[in-house]
């Protein structure tokens, strides 16, 4: 199946093929496997794992983003942004996590409150992906 | 604001020629003022021509990360063959340009495109949104009434996410509801070209009642509203990383040929001024001559 994995900052797959994608979504976790049946779905933050043909396993984080599955097999992985797992730093999103709760407890609006529940929601994810 | 002063340059420069032609007046200090000048142009096209190819390498680079992002945000709207709905006449226009000029024709055939839609009957359905105040500025006086919202503050910086999801969220917001739309770009070809292309925008609606949607497994309307929020601004994104790189080539282009201009025009008044110089003194020598000659 080939996949297009692809965010705001860089390009990881390009129509390449690959054996499975496990995707974080609103929807719960999933994998995909070839002659996935087509679904449309949002990703929620956590890590994305490739698993490419040669059998290497390729851990991605992604903070936001969609995932559409189409009747030719083809996937597409957008995501706002990406980082490989291993260029996450535990202690900054720690550090990162503590000022978005600071900060939500802080909210003065529903909106800031809701901005900042994301922030602390996405820094969470990284936390957890960074320590695992 | 160069590319206005420049013909007005090139007018007077001619008179002055035709003027040493008419009559051999002296009209040295003129001529080196008006070299001085021409020089001092040609320094600002040269290192505008050095920032925007700067510009244009890393403007290249994130352009080729965009591509397939772009790509890969339409392929659902091919594969579900998603059509405009018939019986909702309303269309949203996005243009796509940014607020500096001097780039060649880049604003303009992107606003030309819409201004053409304007014109043809049945446009009191369309509206349009500017990005940049370039297509404000050429449309806003005969099509003022079709303007929702512009964006300022485009093309300074590279384009970023942000940027595309504060975009897409005055669009989202703007409270026109929309049928079907485009979003008018130029699309990056080389350093050379670049062509006027469009990606289709379509309301939650025309995607629910898509022939092909039926094969899509597990949607909710949540996930389809979401869906549909991001891919317009990742869509958007593109189109803003499309047009940057366009817009930098074609400013690169542009301000090589002011430069190479500019050459030109020094060539001739530094012609004319030594040939004017060389009249000067040469008359002054006749006068002190003859009037010596007088005395005699």
């Amino acid at each position: 199946m080939a996949l297009t994995f692809a965010a705001g900052n860089k390009v990881f797959y390009d129509k390449q093929a690959v054996k499975q994608v496990d995707v974080p979504s609103f929807s719960g976790a999933f994998g995909i496997l070839p002659k996935h049946v087509p679904t449309l779905a949002v990703l929620r933050p956590g890590v994305v794992t490739v698993l490419e043909n040669d059998g290497k396993q390729n851990k991605i984080f992604v903070s936001s983003g969609t995932i559409t599955v189409n009747d030719d097999s083809s996937v597409q992985v957008l995501a706002e942004e990406a980082h490989p797992l291993e260029n996450l730093d535990r202690a900054a999103a720690q550090e990162a996590l503590s000022k978005a709760q600071s900060e939500f407890n802080s909210a003065a609006n529903e909106k800031a409150k809701a901005e900042a529940a994301i922030a602390v929601e996405v820094a969470e994810e990284i936390v957890k992906a960074a320590s695992a | 604001m160069l590319g206005r002063v420049a013909p007005g340059v090139c007018a007077q420069v001619t008179m002055v020629v035709n003027h040493q032609q008419n009559r051999n007046m002296a009209t040295l200090k003129s001529i080196s003022l008006r070299l001085k000048s021409v020089k001092n142009i040609q320094k600002i096209t040269q290192s505008m021509k050095m920032v925007s190819a700067a510009k244009y390498t890393r403007a290249e680079r994130d352009l080729k990360a965009a591509r397939p992002y772009g790509e890969g945000s339409v392929i659902f709207y091919d594969r579900a063959e998603v059509t405009p709905p018939e019986d909702d006449p309303k269309q949203l226009y996005i243009a796509m340009t940014s607020d500096r000029g001097l780039c060649g024709a880049v604003h303009t055939s992107v606003s030309k495109v819409i201004r053409n839609k304007l014109q043809e009957p049945g446009a009191d359905n369309i509206k349009v949104i500017c990005v940049g105040d370039k297509s404000r500025s050429f449309l806003q006086r005969l099509y003022g009434k079709h303007i929702i919202s512009v964006c300022n503050e485009i093309g300074r910086l590279p384009p970023t996410f942000k940027d595309a999801a504060t975009i897409a969220n005055a669009i989202l917001t703007s409270g026109y509801e929309f049928g079907s739309g485009k979003i008018v770009y130029n699309k990056f070809r080389s350093v050379v070209s670049y062509e006027q292309s469009d990606l289709p925008l379509f309301s939650l609606k025309s995607i629910e009642s898509a022939p092909k949607l039926a094969t899509y497994d597990s949607l909710d309307s949540d996930v389809m509203q979401s869906y549909m929020e991001f891919s317009l601004s990742s869509m958007i994104f593109y189109a803003l990383k499309e047009g940057a790189c366009s817009e930098q080539s074609a400013r690169m282009t542009s301000m090589d040929n002011a430069s190479k201009n500019a050459g030109e025009m020094i060539d001739k008044l530094t012609l004319t001024f030594n040939r004017t110089r060389q009249a000067v003194i040469t008359r002054e020598l006749i006068e002190i001559i003859s009037g010596a000659a007088a005395l005699e």
